[in-house]
């Protein structure tokens, strides 16, 4: 039980680190620790293998990913200053808009968790084996399976089209 | 025992810290990674209901979710190395040239 709030205060704060932050690899390293305490959440839920593939996809290859993107362009720090005096986003009317709505969301949100209290915890743990998510997977999702194959052909030669450098003389 | 309108509850703290950064960040680099935060969140429900309801569906819609988001950061990263190359910048602001 306190496991559960100790992986949510970790998840909430780097998060909103990540968001708070200025430099986008102190972002993307607090990103990473967000990752792992939705891991242990993971394994609190009786979901091992999603904690597992949390860590070695998410963690490992998309934030690298990421990283070496922040790296390669040797990103520059945001000119927030000059931002905050010329961004529509800034003016007096979008932002007491934008607060109004914050407000009733949050209080949508009050109002929904009051309304369906649970009383009781989860029921007994019934543990998903790999065994049976790989069963189900190349049955009952085996053309989500398949189509999910395709998005990642195209966006494989998307990402390297997009990416190319074009020399002016044609020559690649 | 934390019950599943505790780990809905932070759920929709993480998307909303997620949100937030997608309107509030001016650098597109932690624009996408307020979208993973997003996508995250999402996953965290997704596996607290199959928990609660006890079907594996839920784990399994999981690895579609890292599939698109692994997908959406590959050509996302690679149209920000694209543009930062033409422009210079990763301010979203400036890249205004679908704007007629």
């Amino acid at each position: 039980m306190t496991l559960f709030y100790l992986f949510a205060a970790i998840a909430v704060l780097a998060s909103l680190l990540v968001v708070a932050q200025h430099n986008p690899v102190y972002s993307v390293m607090l990103l990473i620790a967000s990752f792992g305490a939705l891991s242990g959440l993971y394994v609190l839920l009786d979901a091992p293998f999603v904690a597992v593939i949390q860590i070695i996809v998410y963690a490992g290859a998309i934030m690298v990913l990421f990283l070496f993107v922040v790296m390669l362009l040797n990103a520059p720090r945001e000119d927030t200053d000059y931002d905050i005096r010329v961004h529509p986003l800034f003016r007096r009317g979008p932002l007491w808009f934008g607060a109004a709505l914050a407000v009733c969301l949050a209080a949508e949100l009050a109002w929904a968790l009051g309304a369906t209290r649970m009383r009781s915890g989860f029921p007994a743990a019934q543990m998903v084996s790999v065994e049976t998510l790989g069963h189900r997977l190349f049955t009952d999702y085996a053309f989500q399976f398949e189509v999910t194959s395709v998005l990642i052909l195209v966006a494989m030669i998307g990402a390297v089209i997009m990416a190319r450098h074009d020399e002016p003389g044609g020559k690649q | 025992m934390p019950t599943l309108n505790d780990y809905l509850m932070l759920s929709g703290i993480l998307f909303a810290i997620g949100t937030a950064g997608v309107f509030v960040r001016r650098n597109i680099i932690t624009v996408l990674l307020s979208v993973e935060i997003m996508l995250n969140a999402v996953n965290l429900s997704f596996v607290a209901f199959g928990r609660q309801m006890g079907y594996a569906d839920g784990q399994i819609i999981v690895f579609f979710v890292m599939t698109v988001a692994a997908a959406e950061a590959a050509v996302g990263l690679a149209i920000v190395i694209a543009l930062f190359r033409h422009r210079e910048s990763l301010n979203p602001d400036t890249f205004t040239m679908l704007k007629w």
